[in-house]
């Protein structure tokens, strides 16, 4: 199981742990979102620390979103002990059916990269990022935008224990500029952050498990490694059609359970 | 300058690894003690109880760890994991303060303080 599980993670991120535990084990929704948030975290670390290294995320973006995140995550674990569990499978139904829909759109960079932005210049957060012609430099815009955004993107996170990779993507791409590769990358980074705001607080309220999250956590941190390496040599395009597919019909499950 | 910051990105980097692999290390481990001492869990996770008191503080979890009970060790293992993205922000702060940008120092001690909120006191 763990292994299927951590397979399944390393390929698409942790929105498959909470449907998978839920619906086919049975498990409590809490300790499920428990356990994901511990695996979130896992996978976002192992992934940043390679990252960082190539210098592509931008730390101060990053940080200085990482506020919004952070507070979003602590409200969203708040509004977990309010919510009834049917309302929960809601909406995680609808982030799965959103999540899915943007894995499916292809990516178009968007390069018609304009002038400096005030406030933006102020907090300091231009950058540039290795390419293969050299450092590219760019500006980033639209940070009001994105900064309640990534509130949005922490909610849901400390909400249903996902990394809210696709919304924090969103945000930093479409409406804050940032080039593709420094958008994922500064993403990837801030989950890490995020979930732990979420895992600090579920800790505390009993609902990380150490016999479920055990299994689990290794299990994703294992398929990760295996999932990059598989990733390597596959088709991609193929995959993210299977993966979008298997999201899909979880979503509906998840939103099926929710109204019975 | 450039060289700083490159020394500052190897130094998290090894910081986010260390982290994720000492965690699995203490995670693997109370997984064996677990598993040898209970074959068959039968733990029933159909029906939300919460954790006992003693796995769910960071004292408590030390508390469990230190005497080898299996539950204890994964939970100090996860515990670990909720550290590490905390302890690159920390790391983070010094080094903005290294950098003397103090913009950044207030916006990581502002992160810095929603994290240890959140693992340490209040919205329970």
């Amino acid at each position: 199981m763990a292994g299927f599980l951590g397979a399944l993670t390393g390929l698409g991120g942790g929105v498959v742990i909470v449907p998978l535990l839920t619906l086919v084990f049975g498990v409590d929704i809490h300790y499920a979102i428990g356990a994901a948030l511990v695996s979130v975290i896992a996978t976002s670390s192992g992934a940043a620390a390679a990252y960082v290294r190539e210098g592509y995320s931008n730390v101060r973006v990053g940080m200085f979103l990482e506020i919004a995140t952070t507070t979003g995550a602590l409200v969203g674990a708040a509004l977990v002990l309010h919510l009834r569990v049917s309302v929960i499978s809601i909406i995680f139904g609808v982030v799965l059916l959103y999540s899915a829909y943007a894995s499916m759109t292809e990516h178009a960079d968007s390069s018609a990269n304009t002038g400096p932005d005030r406030i933006a210049t102020w907090l300091k957060m231009d950058s540039a990022y290795p390419t293969p012609n050299g450092l590219q430099s760019y500006h980033v815009r639209g940070v009001p935008q994105g900064f309640g955004l990534m509130f949005v993107a922490g909610v849901l996170s400390g909400l249903l224990g996902i990394g809210s990779g696709a919304v924090k993507v969103l945000a930093m791409d479409k409406v804050m500029k940032l080039p593709f590769k420094v958008s994922t990358t500064t993403s990837n980074f801030m989950i890490g952050v995020t979930a732990a705001a979420g895992a600090g607080v579920y800790l505390r309220r009993g609902y990380i498990d150490p016999g479920l999250a055990m299994p689990v956590m290794l299990g994703v941190l294992a398929g990760s490694l295996i999932g990059a390496r598989m990733l390597a040599g596959a088709k991609v395009k193929v995959l993210r059609m299977v993966f979008s597919g298997v999201i899909a019909v979880l979503a509906v499950e998840m939103i099926y359970n929710g109204l019975k | 300058m450039e060289k700083t910051e490159q020394r500052m990105d190897e130094i998290m980097s090894r910081l986010l690894r260390t982290g994720v692999i000492l965690a699995a290390v203490f995670v693997l481990a109370g997984g064996v003690v677990y598993l040898a001492r209970h074959p068959t869990p039968v733990t029933n996770y159909r029906v939300f109880q919460g954790e006992p008191e003693k796995l769910r503080t960071v004292s408590g979890i030390f508390h469990e760890a230190l005497a080898l009970h299996g539950r204890g060790l994964i939970q100090l293992g996860l515990l670990i994991l909720i550290a590490t993205p905390i302890a690159r922000v920390a790391f983070s702060v010094v080094a903005f303060l290294y950098q003397r940008d103090w913009t950044y120092v207030l916006v990581t001690l502002i992160v810095l303080g929603l994290l240890v909120y959140s693992l340490l006191g209040g919205a329970g």
